[in-house]
């Protein structure tokens, strides 16, 4: 399945693949059951230019594609997901973002730095009353002079906490729904602005998923991103590219977990031969990997047509729809082939089964996926 | 400083396997690397450009195959990369391949050259003293660690089995690092996209001033006869015996084997 | 290159601190074979400084019809630049149609360098040595491709023919210190200064090279073996095996050993004479990392233990309880000789 990749790809594949078993999988289960932010992971990525792969180097990026991101993720996934969705937050929906849509200023103050891995980066929409229904925003922020003051709070943020650079949307002006919301770049450490509850997750549970509280916090009006009112269309542009990566988090999750079935299967024995003699297991298998392949598929098309400039809108949300549920019905087919074994935490499927659900949920549920395919369907 | 690592591509011998059935080398889908040692080689010349801003040359001699070795060293950080590639240097025994690598590393003039101690594919551990010899270079091998003293020094621990000694050796020289001696650091992304947009330089006999007489299969002293696979082994014997018993058995299997 | 004015076989007699190291003789157990069968003289080379007439005659005593004694203060301890000097004198005055050295971390450095400057050709850590018939060729067999094949080498148009062997494959001879032999010392030129090299320290310390990839005995650990304690009596084990303690993955998690002795997918691929594995079940990736040992010894107390099929003996018991017997087993073994 890599053979279509090209030798760059192909190279980083190889490099991911050293750092992933030596950096990532040895730590994925206490990374689980202690509910630890990976910090020194994340040190290490930022080492090796992970970061920052999609943007280009005079922004601090490595100089890769949307491919390549695609490609990190799905890698880190297979071994843990919570790493896996701590770069893609940083990644899609932080730095992207402000490449899009900074201007040059706004790209060498925050782009840079998380680029190269200096900074984390974080994103809030999400509010209480305002999910799927993002149009209805409660966080206010106010023109005062040369700052902008922001009022509410936001949910489920990723990396809160341990990120620095936060993409806040936020109301301009309540009047105008969908119109009046403004993107802002909010730093850590901004008065009044402060970290909330954390969440207790069924999965992914090594990644920070907490509340954000803006009381008064007043943040310098250079940091508006994009135009006043133009939020709504910044926060779904990068919701868009913000599911190549779930997507490719889903993938390796479904990959890591047929993985680990597969040396399962070869090992443990019933009736005097190994599992995986046993028609039923071949057979499993098979539906498992070929449909993870076709999720593959997909998830990479929706990347190369980030890199070409094409729309990718729809295929995103495809790429991401199949490959959730690919996850999901993957691991779950993981757990059973162990048996009794699959259901404890001595073995990584239960994990991956638990963390897969999230990828179902999170930056548009299924349903709002269907809801963008047949969108353009029906158009 | 200029450092010049030599650095071979090998099969991942540890992914090598006997088919059953005709006690031949499986060699299909098995990866090529870098030497292991060499590897050890590599990021030691890394850390000396970290620290002194030491440049880092990879000296390669093998198949065109071989510049994916290259690109990799590229892509953890070496500044240039050359690949000795030629069909007559095809065959070439330890003895002809130092001689090759020599000529080429007598055009690079390099402050330190640094060999990996062995490949794993012939485990020889010949051609860095051999090449260090051609060159009539100092040369240490089963570097254990090392930092520069001065300008011109190195402050080297060369191991033993039993014991260790600490030399100061004056540049130029060449050592072979053991693969111990550190952790290589991965390739960087943006070193492996940066890889690809650099050249790679390759140089065949005609850009090298050596003796083609002594090169290749003709200039190579040792020829293999023959070469075999051990063939697979039975099964072996289990005994559900208590703890004494299966001392015993054990001793009496291991004087049969001569391994005690 | 006139090959037939180099006659005989050599030995070179690599001695540390006056003493001479195991493989010296094992080389000899070989080298009188092969003199034998060439019907020519086995010489042995000892070089250092104020050298003891014991050591010469021990190795007179295991085969050596003579023995070329090089005494000078700069060989009084392993310098590679004076070694290789002193070695390349003796090869060029005795004209040996053979050259064996052990294939120890001096031996497998000294040869290549005087292999390079003679322009002859050698080959690495040889299991087995024979002459052909007829052209009386030496045959070296050695294993490569990380133990997958054995290749037999020649060297048959260059003079000697030289050969390093791996140190416990050789046997010795049966020391009979009545043996006659001869004794010659060599004068040779060396190079008296410190040279671009200079020693700064010896130290000499227990197993420097740890490395589990190049002991020729491991005796792992798993999980099985249920704590800390258990775990720290297979160094004793291991000692008297004069090997090394090896481990799984479960066992390095359980914090018992330290990273570097985990053998697997995720830790090291070994290849030792000998793998007696205590206590561990056998999952694939511990597999992946010791299958390619030459004899593999499990102990495990369940029979459905995955490394029973892969061991060439196996032993349904208790390792806890087993180690210390072995360790009993062993010494008697040792007194008797």
């Amino acid at each position: 399945m890599t053979d279509h990749l090209d030798a760059p790809h192909q190279l980083l594949l190889q490099m991911l693949r050293d750092f992933v078993e030596t950096e990532v999988r040895p730590k994925a289960k206490a990374v689980d059951e202690e509910e630890r932010f990976p910090e020194e992971t994340v040190r290490q990525m930022a080492r090796y230019g992970l970061m920052g792969i999609p943007f280009p180097k005079e922004y601090g990026g490595a100089g890769g594609d949307n491919l390549a991101y695609t490609l990190a993720v799905e890698e880190l996934s297979k071994a843990c997901g919570t790493t896996g969705v701590i770069l893609s937050a940083h990644t899609s929906l932080c730095a992207a973002p402000i490449y899009e849509h900074g201007t040059e200023a706004q790209k060498q103050k925050h782009l840079v730095p998380l680029a190269k891995g200096e900074k984390l980066g974080a994103f809030a929409l999400t509010e209480p009353a305002a999910g799927t229904d993002a149009a209805g925003q409660q966080t206010t922020a106010e023109r005062r002079g040369d700052t902008y003051v922001l009022n509410g709070s936001k949910i489920f943020i990723t990396n809160a906490g341990y990120a620095d650079t936060y993409i806040v949307m936020a109301m301009t002006d309540k009047a105008k729904g969908t119109r009046g919301i403004s993107a802002f770049i909010v730093e850590k450490g901004t008065p009044g602005f402060r970290i909330g509850k954390k969440e207790e997750k069924m999965g992914i549970r090594g990644s920070a998923t907490c509340e954000l509280i803006f009381e008064e916090a007043a943040i310098p009006a250079e940091n508006l991103l994009g135009k006043e009112g133009g939020g709504f269309g910044v926060a779904m542009k990068t919701l868009d590219g913000g599911r190549i990566g779930i997507a490719a988090q889903a993938l390796g999750i479904a990959q890591g977990a047929i993985d680990a079935t597969v040396a399962y299967v070869k090992e443990r024995k019933q009736f005097g031969k190994p599992l995986s003699a046993f028609q039923n297991t071949q057979f499993q298998l098979a539906d498992m990997q070929v449909r993870t392949d076709a999720a593959r598929l997909l998830v990479y098309r929706a990347a190369r047509r980030k890199d070409a400039r094409l729309p990718y809108s729809v295929e995103a949300a495809a790429a991401k729809l199949f490959a959730s549920e690919t996850a999901m019905e993957v691991t779950t087919k993981a757990v059973q082939l162990h048996g009794g074994y699959g259901y404890t935490r001595e073995y990584p499927v239960e994990r991956m089964m638990r963390d897969a659900k999230i990828t179902e949920i999170y930056e548009g549920t299924s349903e709002v996926q269907r809801m963008v395919v047949s969108a353009a369907m029906l158009r | 400083m200029k450092i010049v690592v030599c650095v071979k591509q090998v099969p991942d011998t540890t992914e090598v396997r006997i088919d059953p059935a005709t006690g031949t080398l499986i060699r299909d889908g098995v990866p090529s690397i870098i030497n292991p040692d060499d590897r050890a080689a590599l990021e030691t010349a890394l850390v000396l450009k970290d620290t002194t801003g030491a440049t880092v040359a990879v000296l390669s001699m093998g198949p065109p195959q071989a510049e994916a070795v290259l690109r990799e060293a590229l892509a953890m950080g070496a500044d240039e990369a050359i690949l000795v590639s030629d069909r007559r240097f095809g065959g070439s025994d330890t003895w002809a391949t130092s001689l090759t690598l020599a000529s080429a590393l007598r055009r690079l003039q390099a402050d330190l050259v640094l060999c990996g101690r062995q490949a794993i594919d012939g485990d020889t551990a010949q051609v860095g003293p051999q090449v260090a010899e051609h060159l009539g270079l100092p040369l240490v091998s089963y570097v254990g660690s090392l930092r520069p003293e001065g300008d011109r020094h190195l402050i080297v621990k060369r191991m033993f089995e039993d014991g260790h000694h600490v030399l100061r050796v004056q540049m130029p020289c060449l050592l072979t690092i053991l693969k111990d001696m550190n952790t290589p650091r991965y390739m960087s992304a943006p070193g492996i996209f940066e890889a690809f947009q650099r050249p790679i330089t390759t140089w065949t006999l005609d850009d090298l001033d050596v003796d083609p007489s002594q090169i290749g299969l003709k200039g190579s002293p040792t020829r293999v006869k023959k070469s075999y696979t051990k063939g697979t082994k039975s099964a072996g014997k289990v005994y559900e015996v208590d703890p004494r018993e299966g001392a015993r058995i054990i001793v009496e299997n291991l004087r049969e084997k001569f391994i005690i | 290159m006139d090959i037939s004015s180099y006659k005989g076989v050599m030995v070179f007699a690599e001695q540390r601190a006056g003493v001479i190291q195991k493989v010296a003789f094992e080389l000899l157990g070989i080298g009188r074979d092969i003199a034998d069968r060439l019907e020519e003289p086995l010489v042995a080379v000892l070089m250092g400084s104020g050298l003891s007439p014991d050591c010469i005659q021990a190795l007179i005593a295991e085969g050596a019809d003579e023995v070329v004694v090089v005494d000078h203060p700069r060989l009084d301890l392993y310098r590679t630049g004076p070694c290789a000097q002193a070695l390349t004198q003796v090869i060029g005055a005795v004209k040996p149609g053979i050259v064996l050295l052990g294939a120890t971390a001096i031996g497998r450095e000294l040869a290549p360098i005087v292999s390079a400057r003679m322009r002859t050709g050698l080959t690495a850590d040889c299991t087995s040595l024979e002459i052909e018939d007829g052209s009386r060729n030496l045959l070296m067999t050695r294993p490569a491709f990380g133990g997958n094949i054995m290749a037999t080498i020649i060297c048959p148009e260059h003079r000697p023919q030289m050969a390093t062997v791996r140190p416990g494959v050789m046997r010795r001879k049966v020391s009979d210190p009545a043996r006659p032999g001869a004794v010659r010392t060599l004068e040779i030129d060396l190079d008296g200064s410190e040279g671009p090299v200079e020693v700064l320290e010896v130290v000499s310390e227990k197993a420097a090279l740890k490395n589990i990839e190049d002991a020729t005995v491991l005796v792992a650990g798993g999980r099985g073996l249920g704590g800390f304690e258990n775990f720290r009596r297979l160094e004793e084990l291991a000692e008297t095996f004069g090997g090394m303690v090896a481990a799984s993955r479960a066992a390095v998690d359980e914090g018992w050993v330290a990273q570097d002795r985990q053998v697997g997918q995720t830790g090291k691929t070994v290849r030792p004479d000998l793998y007696l594995a205590c206590g561990i079940s056998g999952m694939i990736q511990h597999i992946a990392g010791m299958e390619e040992s030459e004899f593999i010894v499990a102990v495990n107390t369940r029979a459905d233990a995955p490394i029973f099929e892969y061991a060439d003996l196996g032993i349904v018991t208790d390792a806890n309880r087993l180690v210390p017997a072995l360790i009993e087993e062993l010494k008697a073994v040792k007194a008797s000789r």
